[in-house]
């Protein structure tokens, strides 16, 4: 259990450093912020209780933000990905296979449902983020597209770091 | 009693996913024009520190860019100085202190923190209360305009980038004096839009657009950008107008906070007039 708890927050900070130190300077033409942090979040063991969760997507979101001088808009969008988590699981399936301490990585779950997984929760957190960062339906099309090419760049990044985890536990 | 306590229990997970969002959007709301919120300034330590240490990296990068930048400036200041005029006659040059009486004083601040990408942008500067900086002061560059300062804390100041929704600063072109509006409609980091100029005008490709100094924050004349292309929408009485901006604001560096000594006393008058006005 300890080890369980040691292991998010070294998770918690290594991807709160690359977001803020590496991801968030990168820009391409407007239309690219990948927001990898969300990882964390998607990454909770399975049994974590539904106040826990909405309170470490708080906190994530909160960071997120104090770091990027956006109060809130983080916080938002976050808070929702990890309200509809629980859901989102139950919504992809393949219940009966997980016991507590797991938690849904590519590598306990397989690439497919962890693709989806993360695409639905990823757009999800995307959506909202943009569009309160914008305030208003006025340019719907443009933050439409933004929301897209931000959500294909998350999740392929996402999937790549999976991957590295992944072989790196092979090895060992 | 008991029916509030076991909805509560029942629905613990919805209810306090709605008290978090509603913690959460209050922040947003409050903070879209003025970042003030108590976060922002104990983060503005914090972050500020970091940033700095980062910056100070890749400052290094930046160094001849700079230089030339500041070697250019350098080269039309000391055109303008006594030394660079012959004498034409015996007389002596004066400065006549009564005629100009200083307005705006300029604070140099390095940029330790700024983006481009997003609809709204920020920057951090690494000057604060302590040397002087206020809030609403401007934030220009060599080249041109790059924002206003939207809160200080003891270090560090954040400034709204041009490059952000809030962005209203007043300009004018600069052949004719017509007065409008520059906005970013957030796609492209150098281009922004001059709005409010009446249909009438005439216009050419690469016109000057500069500040207006109406608004007591920039001083007037800063350059903002030249005009790329206008076009007047149908039905309506006013261009719009797409400009490129002087200032790439994807590599700034070395800035300057602008004081106006005398904002006070116009923001004084300005006030007692209205109040007049309303009597």
């Amino acid at each position: 259990m300890n080890r369980l708890v040691f292991q998010n927050i070294f998770r918690f900070i290594l991807l709160v450093l690359l977001q803020v130190v590496l991801l968030n300077r990168i820009n391409f033409y407007g239309y690219l912020n990948p927001f990898v942090y969300i990882l964390f979040i998607l990454l909770l063991p399975f049994e974590t209780p539904g106040w826990l969760l909405l309170l470490i997507s708080f906190v994530t979101g909160l960071t997120i933000d104090i770091f990027s001088g956006t109060p809130g808009l983080h916080t938002a969008a976050t808070l929702l990905a990890g309200f509809t988590r629980p859901t989102v699981i139950k919504l992809v399936g393949e219940r009966d296979e997980y016991n507590a301490s797991m938690y849904p990585s590519l590598q306990n779950m397989g690439l497919k449902w962890f693709m989806t997984y993360t695409f639905i929760l990823v757009f999800l957190h995307h959506t909202v983020l943009n569009f309160l960062d914008v305030f208003s339906f006025a340019e719907f099309f443009r933050t439409l597209l933004r929301i897209i090419i931000s959500t294909i760049f998350t999740v392929l990044f996402i999937i790549m770091i999976e991957y590295i985890f992944v072989s790196r536990k092979e090895k060992r | 009693m008991r029916n509030i306590l076991a909805f509560i229990v029942r629905f613990h997970f919805l209810l306090l996913f709605i008290v978090l969002e509603v913690v959460a959007l209050a922040m947003l709301v409050n903070s879209t024009y003025f970042q003030q919120s108590a976060v922002l300034n104990t983060g503005n330590r914090i972050t500020g520190k970091f940033y700095t240490s980062a910056s100070n990296i890749t400052g290094y990068l930046k160094l001849r860019r700079t230089n030339e930048l500041l070697s250019i400036e350098n080269a039309i200041l000391r055109q303008g100085s006594d030394m660079s005029f012959l004498k034409s006659d015996s007389n002596t040059f004066w400065k006549n202190d009564t005629l100009y009486r200083q307005q705006y004083q300029y604070i140099v601040a390095r940029v330790i923190h700024n983006s481009v990408g997003k609809r709204n942008n920020y920057i951090m500067l690494d000057k604060g209360k302590r040397f002087g900086v206020e809030k609403d002061m401007a934030v220009i560059t060599p080249n041109g305009v790059a924002g206003t300062v939207v809160s200080v804390s003891e270090n560090f100041a954040w400034v709204m980038s041009v490059l952000n929704k809030h962005t209203r600063i007043s300009a004018r072109i600069r052949k004719n004096d017509q007065m409008g509006t520059v906005v970013w409609n957030g796609v492209n980091p150098s281009v922004g839009t001059l709005n409010d100029i009446p249909a009438h005008v005439k216009l050419s490709r690469g016109d000057t657009i500069v500040t207006s100094g109406f608004s007591n924050i920039f001083p007037a004349g800063l350059m903002m950008g030249t005009i790329n292309d206008f076009r007047v929408e149908q039905g309506e009485h006013f261009y719009i107008i797409p400009f490129t901006f002087s200032v790439d604001f994807n590599s700034l560096d070395y800035v300057y906070i602008v004081r106006n000594l005398m904002k006070d006393e116009q923001e004084e008058l300005k006030k007692t007039t209205e109040a007049q006005a309303n009597e």
